[in-house]
């Protein structure tokens, strides 16, 4: 997969992307925290959405090459044949509503 | 990142949606080095109702928009097509792809785009295959959308299937764009020129796709802002062209990547002349 490495040293990555990736985990603690204050933290924790959520986090934390693939394929609609139809459908969720998280 | 030296490069934003921004925009392009754009036909946000909608949209695309590009010496090409958003009346749809050759031969219009699918549903698909048909029979240049997030990776398998089913399309003169991390490298694979998408939350940013360029390697692939009404920027691939210089490639791959591809590409069209 890899035809060049980047051209940065490891301390130059972390000199120039550190706090702003810092400040994203803490925009996800919130958020998640959020969600515990919300008046029915139970039914944001049953959504598909929240699910493939904790997921990835996991998967970041365990996954050694490639994260940012793993991440993609965790939130993707992994079926194969077409949706029988459209209609009143225009946008997305960001995950995949049909996916078995136990099986991942 | 967003620091860094001002560019002066020369830059083709090869899928931005012109009918959807202000004359501000040109103006800011224009002294940025965005000197040649093309606009693939797309879905306005609301679906419209008559074929003679998409007329006046098609006569905006043809007419309209490369006059107003032009007063800031803007070069505006566009392709045209049937979003797939707008696949799911079929009566309908065949009554667009009925006039969508009347405007193929127009002077700046450089093929059928975007094309592809949204839900990946079987309208959709029946939709997509009528455009690749008439693709196939013109032999016009392709500008493919790939669907969104979740349903990204599917949708781009189904579309490749349905193109690859037409021997007589050149992989080559097919551009599969909004590409991610999970589907360049099948792109890649099959021949396919790849496009990445230059966008707030829903694509990429600037570090990431130049992430893309260093693991996946420059050739066959370009970078886009694919601005329109959503909150979109018609100068992020001036942000990822510094982001590249930013990390210490040279000038000549950044050329490479946002003038010279896009260039190479879009040349396959006889109409197609760089500014």
């Amino acid at each position: 997969m890899a035809t060049q490495n980047s051209l940065m040293s490891a301390k130059e990555v972390l000199n120039n992307y550190f706090l702003e990736n810092r400040a994203r985990l803490l925009e996800i603690a919130a958020f998640l925290d959020r969600i515990d204050r919300a008046k029915d933290p139970e039914v944001g924790e049953a959504d598909f959405r929240y699910r493939a959520f904790r997921r990835a986090l996991k998967i970041l934390d365990e996954c050694k090459e490639n994260r940012i693939k793993a991440l993609h394929l965790n939130f993707s609609d992994l079926s194969i044949e077409p949706r029988e139809s459209a209609a009143g459908l225009k946008g997305a969720y960001g995950a995949w509503e049909g996916a078995s998280f136990e099986d991942h | 990142m967003v620091h860094g030296r001002a560019l002066l490069l020369k830059i083709i934003d090869p899928h931005i949606h012109m009918v959807s921004r202000t004359t501000d925009d040109y103006q800011a392009m224009a002294l940025s080095g965005i000197h040649t754009i093309t606009e693939p036909a797309f879905w306005a946000g609301f679906d419209r109702g008559t074929v003679e909608g998409f007329r006046d949209y098609f006569n905006q695309l043809t007419l309209f928009e490369p006059a107003r590009a032009a007063k800031f010496g803007i070069k505006h090409y566009c392709w045209i097509c049937l979003n797939p958003k707008e696949s799911e009346d079929l009566q309908l749809a065949e009554e667009v792809l009925k006039i969508i050759p009347e405007y193929l031969d127009r002077p700046t219009v450089l093929g059928i785009g975007e094309i592809g699918l949204n839900k990946n549903s079987r309208n959709e698909m029946k939709v997509l295959e009528k455009h690749a048909e008439l693709a196939a029979r013109k032999n016009e240049l392709i500008l493919v959308h790939t669907p969104h997030l979740e349903d990204k990776l599917k949708g781009t398998r189904l579309i490749m299937d349905v193109i690859l089913n037409h021997k007589e399309i050149d992989p080559s003169r097919v551009m599969i764009d909004h590409a991610e991390e999970h589907t360049v490298e099948e792109i890649k694979d099959k021949g396919f020129w790849v496009g990445l998408t230059l966008y707030p939350q829903t694509k990429f940013s600037p570090e990431r796709a130049v992430d893309v360029i260093e693991v996946y390697g420059s050739d066959k692939i370009w970078m886009n802002s694919a601005a329109d009404w959503g909150i979109s920027d018609p100068l992020a691939t001036l942000k990822a062209a510094n982001e590249m210089r930013m990390r210490g490639h040279s000038e000549t791959l950044i050329q490479k990547v946002f003038y010279e591809n896009p260039k190479a590409f879009l040349s396959q069209c006889s109409k197609f002349e760089a500014s």
